[in-house]
């Protein structure tokens, strides 16, 4: 399709456009504000049955035997599933959409084998005619466990001596191969330059220990399901999740069906930030409906979310940070420990490929360990493994700033990756924001504000690669020239309105005549999930593609009304115009309307359908400036005020670009601050709910000011970037510095809670 | 176990029904009145998505037991609109782009509403307070916030030139 020269034509051609750009209501809005909307919890089918789940208490046992019997014999009982009922899997890793996926992991995880690994871990699931049913009877399933040994934080569980989650979990990633199964999943490099060398030459060098606590993604709307298979064994599954062919594909492999006899179709989905890519209570579901041949519904409580889904990592960043006396950064090292949960899979690599990214830094070193422990298995979370190798390496950089006089904005400045540098993972940058950025928070009033008693300021940068990947889109024109924009996405904050957007300018039609719409599996070609940051960019260079194919079909159409040939045809502000000038024939334009009005006699239904593997990705950068005030007497820390600046590449539609700032922001300040996974010395979780795992509230924060700066991306028709992500990076550094300027010590461990932060500043007068 | 007689009022229509007696408002409104703007986001009082007015009284329908509901009347999100034409609680979030995944806005509205009857002039901070017992985890809250605080200022314009 000339992606690449029809995306430089645009971002190069600095037109106004019409609706890119623009606040416009959202589509889907008016469903939203009205309660109309259906998340995975709200779907309704006759005679529907209620599964619950049976979680293990104990944090690491052996399951002896599972005991249904007085479950089965229970009135109003239907189906009842464990591990046996699930199909055994290779345990290899296979292609997976992003990234690879051992899909025995995935099943393990979903309903547990012969050992619970993590408190919380599904044993098995019952379903009922009434809750109440399903609940009794999931009392009475008897499981039979020898309680193991468990280790909970990722350094013990490195020990020689650690219980072993996995008897055949050999590392990868050494040579030679260890003889011997442990926790330590695998081990992964990165480097480029000399760092003895750059450490040899570095005139200041900054070493410490970094360390940040699991911390969940926090979607108000618990995972949610509903499952129907029909009498000749075709599935159907609701849910709401980061992807329908996510679901397809996952529950085709953990229940070893072909992916055509599934089919699903995506609720609206409350909340994700990764936590929703994976597959938890759907394969349960499908069997529970299979078993029982009635429609199953699963809705997991706020305890089981916090116990059995998500989190990310917690984690163990050592940061080693070389620079010369002006300020130039030489080396950098970083050795990164991160919390898998119970099977591997930690975003260590992410963390590693992610952490120096935004500086030129000649010799650099990661090394990444992904490591068991007895947690639930962790999630992808916004900018997975990048917040936390972040919060190092940008307290590192602030305390560096210290160290040789500079200001820490400067000091960036001076050392900010742009165009053509090199990263640890291989390619160099394309045209980039990361400098811009800088500047914009230079020249912001934030940044030379005065500060009061108790108070400091924090300021941190964060990268984010973005990708793009499979989308599909189509554009179809309706009989009186609306049109109806197909993708297969799941719009988690606001995409629908980008889509029809997009489109809408192609087209250059009216907004409020472009109903984007999501499809189901059946109803438009694989989509990779909503995730990566890459719905906008990769989705939306579909839409343009497909609207861009209706245009040229528009002007085919328009021809032969005219009897022209379609190069005598130019298409402007939604209309046909004839550029052939015919002594005696006066041609006047041809709406869209006119032309979709009379298009069985010039061809049939106009309908652009475009499937693309989206390349060109632009990076994302941002930099957040926090302000904080300590209050000596009880360690509490309040965010007073808060400024997130990003490259958005273009905004498409600036509101929720700006949302996406202001979410990830407080996201952050939450995992600076407050959140953090509490286990007791039997490794169970103690904060399973909303009280005691503290997410921000409105009266905790002031309000989150965002700047756009806008350094298109020239691979993608509107230069759209990626947004989700990148906010979330430079929170927990921005805050930590912040904190640290406040009371003029070096907080290295998040969260900085009011006892955390209350008995660093008594220490500190202690020692005098 | 025997069901529970509920004879109540939701969104100024009379409604009768048989419930569990352990059933909680939001199961009813939920599962029997298919009312499901309602969100169970926690079930313990801690997310506010659940929010409800009870005789004009801002609670979380995942702590009131449906029996309770005997006698009062309740008023849920599908009530806040008159008809198809939005409240300007509403139309404001539509505006000012106070929602992204869409789950909390409910609540938020039927809370914004609770306090906007009380007080049709609150403070940012007042806000906020008020708006502490319902989580977002999408917004950061700056442009829900943003939004009780215009359609607060619409109100009372149309209060004043009606």
């Amino acid at each position: 399709m000339g992606n690449e020269q029809d995306a430089l034509n645009l971002v190069n051609e600095q037109v106004e456009y019409k609706w890119v750009g623009t606040r416009p209501i959202r589509p889907d809005g008016a469903d939203k504000v009205t309660g109309r909307a259906t998340f995975g919890a709200d779907i309704d089918l006759p005679g529907m049955l209620t599964g619950v789940v049976i979680r293990s208490p104990h944090a690491h046992a052996r399951i002896i035997s599972i005991d249904t019997s007085a479950a089965a014999a229970l009135p109003g009982v239907l189906g009842i599933v464990t591990g046996a009922d699930l199909p055994e899997l290779p345990n290899e890793i296979a292609a997976g959409g992003e990234a690879p996926i051992n899909f025995r992991s995935v099943s393990e995880n979903a309903i547990a084998r012969r050992k619970a690994l993590y408190d919380g871990h599904a044993v098995a699931a019952v379903a009922a005619t009434s809750v109440e049913i399903a609940h009794e009877a999931a009392a009475l399933i008897k499981v039979n466990y020898e309680v193991l040994p468990h280790v909970i934080n990722v350094l013990d569980a490195m020990a020689e001596d650690a219980p072993v989650l996995h008897d055949d979990l050999i590392t990868k990633g050494l040579e030679p191969a260890p003889t011997k199964a442990s926790n330590i999943a695998g081990k992964v490099e990165f480097a480029m330059g000399d760092i003895e060398k750059g450490f040899a030459e570095s005139d200041v060098i900054i070493e410490r220990s970094y360390t940040t606590e699991a911390v969940h993604q926090g979607y108000i709307e618990p995972h949610a399901v509903v499952a129907s298979v029909a009498a000749d064994g075709m599935v159907n599954i609701w849910c709401s999740s980061q992807g329908q062919f996510m679901v397809r594909e996952f529950c085709a492999k953990l229940l070893g069906m072909d992916i055509g006899r599934i089919r699903v179709t995506p609720a609206e989905i409350g909340g994700g930030f990764g936590g929703k890519t994976t597959v938890y209570l759907e394969p349960l579901a499908v069997v529970l409906a299979q078993k029982s041949g009635r429609p199953v519904r699963m809705v997991m409580t706020r305890g089981e979310v916090m116990r059995a889904t998500g989190p990310t990592s917690g984690t163990h960043v050592h940061v080693k940070l070389g620079a010369k006396r002006d300020g130039t950064f030489v080396a950098g090292e970083m050795v990164l420990k991160y919390q898998a949960g119970a099977y591997p899979g930690s975003p260590a690599f992410l963390g590693g490929m992610t952490g120096f990214s935004c500086y030129e830094l000649p010799n650099a070193k990661a090394v990444c360990w992904d490591v068991v422990s007895n947690r639930p298995k962790c999630a992808a979370y916004r900018a997975p493994g990048a917040p936390m190798a972040s919060f190092g390496v940008e307290s590192a950089i602030d305390e560096l700033a210290q160290t040789l006089g500079m200001d820490p904005l400067e000091l960036r400045l001076k050392n900010a990756a742009k165009e053509g540098t090199a990263t640890i993972y291989g390619p160099k940058f394309l045209k980039i924001g990361y400098l811009e950025t800088l500047l914009a928070a230079k020249a912001h009033p934030h940044w030379s504000a005065p500060l009061g008693p108790n108070q400091g300021r924090g300021i941190a940068s964060g990268f984010w690669f973005n990708v793009g990947g499979p989308s599909s889109a189509s554009v179809h024109v309706n009989e009186d020239g609306s049109v109806s924009v197909v993708t297969g996405n799941p719009d988690i904050g606001g995409s629908r309105a980008s889509m029809a957007i997009m489109a809408a300018e192609v087209l250059g039609m009216d907004l409020s005549k472009v109903k984007p719409l999501i499809g189901d599996t059946g109803q438009i070609a694989y989509s990779f999930l909503t995730g990566g940051s890459r719905v906008t960019f990769a989705t939306g260079m579909a839409v343009c593609d497909a609207a861009k194919d209706v245009v040229r079909q528009l002007r085919t159409r328009a021809a032969k009304m005219w009897k022209v040939t379609p190069e005598d045809v130019e298409w402007r502000d939604g209309s046909a115009f004839c550029t052939k000038v015919e002594e005696g024939k006066e041609r006047a334009p041809l709406t869209l309307a006119a032309i979709a009005h009379g298009a069985a006699r010039t061809g049939g239904p106009i309908s652009g359908n475009v499937s693309i593997n989206a390349a060109g990705a632009g990076p994302g950068f941002g930099t957040h400036i926090c302000d904080v005030e300590v209050d000596p007497e009880t360690g509490a820390t309040r965010v007073i005020r808060y400024t997130a600046i990003q490259d958005v590449g273009r905004a498409i539609h600036p509101s929720y670009v700006e949302g996406q700032l202001q979410g990830g922001a407080v996201q952050g300040i939450g995992w600076a601050l407050n959140e953090e996974y509490v286990y007791d010395a039997n490794g169970r979780l103690q904060n399973t709910g909303f009280l005691d795992y503290r997410m921000p509230v409105a009266s905790d924060l002031p309000m989150i000011d965002t700047v756009l700066v806008e350094v298109p991306n020239p691979g993608h028709p509107y230069g759209v970037r990626g947004v989700g992500e990148v906010p979330i990076v430079p929170p927990l550094a921005a805050v930590a510095n912040a904190v640290s300027h406040a009371v003029g010590l070096r907080l290295t461990s998040l969260p900085i809670s009011p006892p955390k932060l209350l008995a660093a500043i008594d220490g500190a007068k202690a020692a005098g | 176990m025997a069901k529970h007689h509920v004879t109540t009022t939701v969104n100024r229509e009379p409604v009768e029904l048989l419930c569990d007696p352990s059933a909680t408002l939001l199961d009813v409104l939920r599962d029997e009145l298919g009312l499901i703007g309602s969100k169970e986001g926690c079930g313990s009082g801690d997310c506010g998505a659940c929010s409800v007015l009870m005789d004009g009284r801002l609670v979380c329908a995942c702590l009131v037991l449906a029996a309770e509901a005997t006698g009062h009347e309740i008023t849920t999100i599908e009530g806040i609109a008159d008809g198809n034409k939005l409240h300007t609680l509403q139309q404001q979030f539509l505006e000012d782009a106070a929602l992204q995944c869409g789950i909390c806005t409910p609540g938020f509205i039927v809370a914004a509403k609770a306090l906007l009857d009380r007080n049709p002039d609150p403070t940012e901070t007042e806000v906020r307070f008020w708006l502490a017992g319902n989580l977002c985890r999408c917004t950061g809250y700056d442009k829900i916030v943003r939004a009780v605080m215009n359609a607060a200022a619409k109100m009372r314009e149309e209060a004043v030139h009606g």
